[in-house]
């Protein structure tokens, strides 16, 4: 199956392209980039005045399956992401079971071979069941197909066994992601701890909480030299250790997400529970730090922490609601509206956070770039086109946004996976 | 008179105006209570629910009261013998009580918010009987009214909020009302049960009592929970009474006209001395008393009168 992309706008951080290009595919890898490429007999996407990107990434994904599939399966999670305009999620491993053996990892990646329109990469649990006790075999589960180590939402509290995590994963050139919170400080918190907390009598998750963590895994990636990525920062002081452990050159990245960019915790006077998420909406002062963090270069990746959870679970009062946002559909448009067309960030940095920074992150070393022989995976892009979130028309099994109604400008109108057509 | 709201769900979205307003109305049915015969035809055919999800004497009784003196008929929900212990959801169980064709709702739940997020899906008149540790809108107007029979005007006293300020809805609404009607709020209490960020909230915040209490007008003091001594609020209830319980001898730095009050339950001899507590100088009966002419006002405004087009 061949395809041409003709007359795009190709924006290639990787190798720094920004130029009118067309692109040929042929067996699921690009074979030619070139101004003009000519030739019949194959399936022509006129990409005018379109942007055309290398395939976003998503490198924080909560799929469900196994166990879980009220909320969100390994099809729907994928069909949600080609929607959103990612051609590759990474899915963490807080399923049932918990995927931390070879059986769990494989069943992800044979059920997203047969159902997924997007290419899955599992990321498996640091520990058995995610109790923060004892490693699981990682090299056993890399072997297996995962990308990546993370106990995502059950924070590993001992530090010896963070510091054993990062020891043992040297031996794979594998990273450990970091979901940071002290549980002791957050307790049963709900939203952040500050102002509206207080004034709304809603139990306070403190920044503190986070700030402990990150600093942890700073000096023990320090000590190991083993590489670490910080899942959803979301704390002004966060940034700051993030800032200067990337000056003492720790092996050290970060992810935002949309949501901690671009609400913050005044929203939650409303008490809508779709504005319920771990970590939580922050203060304004942390989002203006996000955003300047994201400005300045320090923050690698945008990642969705897509959390789907269903109607009836989020039709609650607060206390009873479960932690998370539905993202894979409102990120792009988000980014772009709010960060690309307010020159936050140039559409080339976008790019970068989106695809070629996650692909070099995760190891993904076909992926993140349009270059000959690379996996032919693209996003395309309209700028000037406006869109309105609507949560019905989410492919994803759960609608729990709290950006439904948000007028958006900006929004993928075209997902390829390896050479095939996923979206629309 | 000018009292726009389809609920009452705290006293944080009212104006100075309604505040007044409830308390004007709430005049006008204190003398109701004191009649040989205590009814009258207000709210006839009127159905409301007492939806107490937490344990309450004083709040649900006196709504109950209340709603029986204006002739409105009210039922008793409580959280035990109920569908709830077998998991019936919040919104399930308003939803089927709401189909028994109820007028006004009085919510009391532990989650803050749990009021608001009822009155997105039901028909009825919510009133918030105590949200976690948000609000308690209805104490909040009985201090008030109370604190008006007693010095006429609150605007500028001096209120000393003694306590868990942290955890209490009591605080809350009593801090939003009273800096609508002018009165000068010091909260006073371990910092670890009053976090610095409160001053935002428009008061000072003291965690010496006996310098607090120089000059003060009101007092008004908390109940203390034991589990917060558990969690390490606080060392032991011995320490906590040395420092913050309102003693006859803290009591005297106070203004010789000072009134103690206490949304009770109280607990004698831990927050405040027992002597205090049954003195010339408490109002914690009154404040009772009072609760219900104020708790008739609310729902005469919600509930009485023709029909009208709300908004809230």
């Amino acid at each position: 199956m061949r395809l041409l992309i003709k007359n795009g706008r190709v924006i290639d951080p990787a190798s720094g392209t920004d130029d009118t290009l067309d692109i040929l595919i042929d067996k699921g890898k690009f074979a030619h980039i070139k101004p003009k490429i000519e030739e019949d007999g194959l399936k022509v996407i006129d990409a005018s005045r379109l942007v055309v990107a290398p395939g976003f990434i998503d490198m924080h994904v909560h799929l469900r399956e196994p166990g879980q599939e009220d909320k969100e399966t390994i099809m729907t999670g994928a069909s949600a992401a080609a929607r959103g305009g990612f051609t590759s999620i990474a899915c963490m491993p807080n399923t049932t079971p918990v995927n931390d053996t070879r059986g769990v990892t494989e069943y992800i990646i044979s059920e997203a071979k047969r159902n997924a329109v997007v290419k899955v990469f599992p990321i498996a649990a640091v520990t058995k069941g995610l109790c923060g006790e004892e490693l699981t075999d990682m090299v056993d589960l890399k072997s297996a197909g995962a990308v990546a180590f993370s106990d995502d939402g059950h924070p590993i509290e001992n530090s010896l066994v963070m510091r054993r995590a990062l020891e043992y994963s040297k031996l794979l050139d594998t990273l450990i992601i970091d979901h940071c919170e002290d549980r002791n400080l957050s307790g049963d918190g709900i939203m952040h701890e500050g102002y509206y907390s207080y004034k709304l009598g809603i139990r306070g998750i403190p920044a503190s909480s986070e700030e402990i963590m990150v600093a942890r895994d700073i000096i023990l990636a320090k000590k190991t030299d083993a590489k670490v990525h910080i899942a959803h920062l979301s704390v002004k002081g966060a940034v700051e250790l993030l800032k200067q452990a990337k000056k003492e050159n720790v092996k050290i990245t970060a992810e935002v997400t949309p949501h901690h960019l671009f609400l913050n915790d005044a929203h939650l006077e409303s008490f809508d529970t779709n504005l319920k998420v771990n970590p939580p909406l922050r203060s304004s002062e942390d989002v203006q730090a996000l955003l300047e963090a994201v400005r300045g270069g320090y923050i690698d990746a945008f990642a969705t922490d897509h959390a789907p959870h269903t109607p009836d679970e989020k039709d609650v009062e607060i206390d009873q609601a479960p932690f998370g946002i539905n993202g894979l559909e409102t990120a792009v448009p988000l980014l772009l509206d709010k960060l690309v067309n307010k020159n936050i960030i140039t559409l080339e940095k976008f790019i970068a956070m989106i695809s070629t920074n996650p692909a070099r992150i995760l190891g993904l070393k076909n992926k993140g770039k349009i270059s000959v022989g690379a996996d032919a995976d693209l996003t395309i892009l309209k700028l000037h086109q406006e869109v309105v979130v609507d949560k019905n028309q989410f492919r994803s099994k759960s609608h729990n946004t709290p950006f439904h109604g948000w007028k958006l400008k900006g929004v993928p109108v075209m997902t390829i996976v390896a050479g095939k057509i996923v979206f629309p | 008179m000018h009292f726009d709201h389809k609920h009452l769900l705290g006293i944080e979205p009212l104006s100075k105006e309604e505040i007044l307003a409830v308390l004007d109305t709430a005049e006008s049915f204190l003398e109701i209570s004191t009649r040989e015969v205590k009814k009258v035809p207000t709210l006839r055919g009127k159905t409301v629910i007492n939806l107490f999800f937490e344990p309450s004497t004083r709040t649900r009784s006196s709504f109950e009261l209340a709603a029986k003196r204006l002739s409105a008929d009210i039922i008793n929900f409580s959280k035990l013998a109920s569908s709830v212990v077998k998991g019936e959801t919040l919104k399930d169980t308003v939803l089927n009580l709401e189909a028994m064709q109820s007028d006004a709702i009085i919510i009391r739940h532990s989650c803050p918010g749990a009021p608001h997020y009822v009155s997105t899906f039901c028909r009825s008149h919510v009133i918030n009987a105590g949200d976690g540790a948000h609000e308690h809108p209805t104490q909040a107007l009985l201090d008030a009214f109370t604190i008006r029979q007693e010095k006429k005007n609150l605007d500028g006293l001096k209120v000393l909020i003694v306590g868990d300020i942290l955890h209490s809805r009591v605080a809350r609404s009593n801090i939003f009302l009273l800096n609508k009607l002018g009165a000068r709020v010091v909260c006073v209490g371990p910092p670890s049960l009053l976090p610095q960020e409160f001053e935002k909230l428009g008061v000072e915040c003291d965690y010496n009592f006996d310098r607090a209490i120089e000059g003060a007008d009101v007092i008004m003091m908390l109940r203390i929970q034991l589990e917060r001594q558990q969690k390490n609020f606080f060392p032991s209830l011995r320490e906590y009474r040395e420092i913050f319980s309102l003693t006859q001898k803290r009591f005297r730095r106070a203004k010789k006209s000072a009134i103690i009050m206490h949304p009770g339950p109280i607990n004698r001899g831990v927050e405040i001395s027992t002597d205090l507590a049954d003195s010339t100088k408490s109002v914690i009966l009154k404040q009772v008393e009072n609760g219900i002419a104020v708790r008739m006002a609310v729902l005469y405004l919600l509930l009485g009168g023709k029909e009208r087009e709300t908004t809230d």
